[in-house]
């Protein structure tokens, strides 16, 4: 007999028709998924009654694959084909990979995105996460009865779209409709009915087993602005474990351990800090494979000594957030603390110190991120009534495409509200020109070469018109998960072009965040630079009009002595475009035009002339 | 006349109500959809309709529209866990029939 969940008023579903919809923390150590049932956001358990699964995948050599906890306690004795850590690879190419040397695996460098080299052949980190994916789909159809309707994924903030579509990718591998990627801080936020409540700012700080990350989002409307990102992709909680690791060789003046023992004592260091955020002291015993007795005693008081520094750590890139945004402390609102390692007493603390007022823990900081996914997954999938608010995220860097001189035109401006589309109309540069090439870069500065090429893509068969005549419009379109699709008609013929901006390369968070810093720090001399550019294009284009006109009549309308005054003209604006003085060029440009003043009008009487020429004037129409 | 819950059933109804943070009691009732004829409807209540019953079990208010009366009196509510999934269960002494699912039935 099938069991019922309680719905909302008039929302009860037909037989066989239960939208189930999950919300999924794929996290770089461990994953969860989690759904609303009977109204309430609840994590999905697996039958021995683990909420977490850690995102192991490893490759048998039977051709099996473990995902979770089996995984994890091979991973010491078969490093190469035990995958830890998948999501810091996703959408990365090997040259973004900083550090190769401490990572087991064997990279092959493949166009895109960065392959492993596992016993069950080549494995892309998409085809790795889609086996987690799979483990948690299978888990939450065993728990709700049925086939799920469709899943949001929770992604880091400052995931960009080559990591956000292998995020989706993955899902797909993994036979899940995905209902939209959500920020991860958002959907913490979210967990805590942040988005029903007051308008503001918010900090959410995220201390996990190796990743920490800070990031302060406003609240306006029902929309999440992602304000600033910072954060450290080396430290979380497991380096808690090894400093307290550490002191107990050097307390018990151990030799260098073998890896057994280094495994034994690194569980007991983890077991110790867990019991230390409960207690105030923790004995600690533990006997080596030589026999060798460990007894030691450590108060929290010292762990909190021997860990501040690490405290301290995380305060650096929350203090940097701060500074990125242009924000005070008197702004925030309220801090939201998600991972597991944010249960230590000493760090909720030094956050409470550091903000002035006491960070949200009610929620459990290990599943908030996947509670607040399930319950957008609930909003989306259909389940509550339509006066809902859907919530909305807003892109992280401005969308925009390369104009003549290496410009970038703007298209989409950052922090828009997805889903977005806008279009913008452009045309042809040169006489008789039948293609375009489409550029489509991300940033916020003014030339192409300090921006991030996403796509390129060439318009064709252009019905050959003047310069200028053309109307292509370009239409930039973004879905809900941030992901891009560019088109480029042109309007009197329709031929089409259409790409979808799937980039090859990754963007760092440190990246994106030194994207957004140099825009700012720059924007006095990307303004001159810009200037510059636009006086170079307008000179180019007066030039290669004169240069035809000349061709075309210049002996038969003009003296050799009023050529040569043009063409000297012409000389100096040629030699003034290398140059890098757009005042002067400007200048130039306005000689030059002054100086075929009198050529432009002899032209125009003669065009005047020659289409009247042989006419009569009844069979003009005026 | 009358719908029960269990003891399980009420305490967890109630705390679905107060994580909810709205609403009066729960609505039991029936649709006339579904590959047997009848399917229950479990949901929230926040506004009472002029003809609804109440009724009142371990401290959880019932509610229940005449109609569907007819076709669940003497039901009691249950909740259960199977394997991985949980949720509520119709122990109603009126159905002759049930589909495969559970989710229908005939009286």
């Amino acid at each position: 007999m099938a069991l019922l969940q309680i719905a909302e008023p008039g929302m009860s579903a037909a037989p066989h028709q239960h939208r189930l919809a999950v919300g999924i923390d794929l996290g770089t150590t461990n994953s969860l998924v989690a759904t609303v049932r009977s109204g309430m956001s609840t994590v999905l358990h697996d039958e021995k009654g683990h909420a977490l699964l850690p995102s192991v995948v490893r490759y048998l050599a039977d051709g099996a694959i473990e995902v979770g906890y089996a995984a994890q306690a091979q991973q010491s004795r078969d490093p190469q084909n035990t995958i830890v850590s998948v999501k810091r690879f996703m959408g990365r190419g090997l040259n973004d990979l900083a550090d190769q040397a401490h990572i087991p695996y064997r990279f092959i460098d493949a166009p895109g995105m960065v392959q492993i080299e596992t016993r069950a052949g080549i494995k892309s980190p998409v085809e790795v996460s889609a086996e987690i994916l799979k483990a948690l789909r299978l888990r939450a159809e065993k728990a709700l009865g049925g086939e799920l309707t469709g899943a949001v994924i929770t992604v880091p903030a400052y995931f960009d779209d080559a990591q956000r579509q292998a995020t989706k990718d993955a899902a797909r591998l993994a036979g899940i409709n995905v209902l939209r990627l959500l920020n991860e801080p958002t959907a913490a936020a979210v967990a805590y009915g942040l988005d029903n409540g007051s308008e503001g700012v918010y900090i959410i700080y995220d201390l996990g087993g190796g990743t920490f990350d800070v990031s302060i989002l406003r609240l306006s409307k029902g929309v999440f602005e992602v304000l600033s990102t910072n954060g450290d992709s080396a430290l979380g909680g497991d380096d808690f474990d090894r400093r307290i690791f550490c002191w107990i060789l050097e307390q018990a003046k151990l030799p260098p351990l073998n890896a057994e023992d280094t495994r034994l004592l690194l569980t007991k260091a983890r077991e110790v800090k867990e019991w230390l955020t409960e207690h105030h002291e923790v004995q600690i015993t533990s006997v080596l494979s030589n026999g060798d007795v460990i007894n030691l005693h450590l108060t929290a008081e010292q762990f909190v000594d021997l860990t501040s520094h690490l405290v301290a750590k995380t305060l650096n890139p929350t203090r940097k957030a701060m500074r990125d945004a242009g924000l005070t402390l008197e702004d925030i609102k309220g801090v939201v603390m998600v991972g597991g390692a944010t249960r230590m007493p000493h760090i909720r603390q030094a956050v409470a110190e550091y903000f002035g007022q006491e960070p949200l823990t009610n929620l459990d900081p290990d599943k908030v991120v996947a509670l607040g996914a399930a319950i957008q997954a609930n909003v989306l999938a259909g389940n509550r009534s339509d006066d809902d608010l859907l919530l909305l995220d807003v892109i992280p860097l401005s969308l925009g495409l390369e104009t003549m001189g290496g410009l970038v035109e703007k298209v989409i401006p950052r922090n828009s509200t997805l889903p977005v589309a806008r279009a913008q109309d452009f045309t042809t540069f040169k006489d008789g020109q039948t293609a375009m090439s489409i550029h489509v870069v991300q940033g916020e500065r003014e030339l192409v070469s300090d921006c991030r090429s996403l796509a390129r893509f060439e318009l064709r068969s252009i019905p050959p018109m003047a310069a200028g005549a053309a109307r292509i419009r370009v239409t930039f379109q973004v879905d809900a998960d941030g992901l891009l699709s560019v088109t480029a008609r042109e309007q009197t013929s329709g031929v089409e072009s259409h790409i979808v901006v799937k980039p090859s390369y990754g963007l760092s968070e440190d990246t994106i965040t030194g994207m957004l810093q140099s825009s700012f720090a720059a924007a006095e001399s990307d303004k001159q630079a810009r200037a510059l550019r636009e006086s170079q294009v307008d000179a180019q284009r007066l030039l290669e009009a004169i240069t035809a006109a000349l061709q075309q009549d210049g002996y038969t309308l003009l003296s050799p002595e009023e050529r040569a005054a043009i063409e000297q003209e012409m000389q100096a604006l040629q030699t003034l475009i290398t140059q890098d003085d757009s005042h002067a060029i400007t200048r130039a440009v306005d000689a030059l035009n002054h100086a075929t003043e009198t050529f432009a009008a002899r032209r125009m009487d003669a065009s005047v002339k020659q289409a009247f020429a042989g006419q009569n004037l009844n069979s003009l129409e005026i | 006349m009358a719908i029960t819950l269990t003891e399980t059933a009420a305490s967890r109804v109630q705390k679905f109500l107060s994580n909810r943070g709205k609403g009066i009691g729960l609505r039991l009732g029936v649709k006339t959809t579904g590959c047997s004829g009848m399917a229950y409807t479990l949901e929230f209540v926040d506004d009472l309709n002029p003809e609804d019953m109440a009724f009142e079990s371990h401290g959880v208010k019932v509610i229940v529209d005449p109609k569907s009366l007819v076709y669940i009196d003497g039901t009691e509510l249950d909740f259960t866990k199977e394997g991985l999934n949980e949720g509520f269960k119709f122990n109603n002494p009126n159905v002759k029939d049930e589909c495969g699912c559970g989710e229908s039935f005939t009286i």
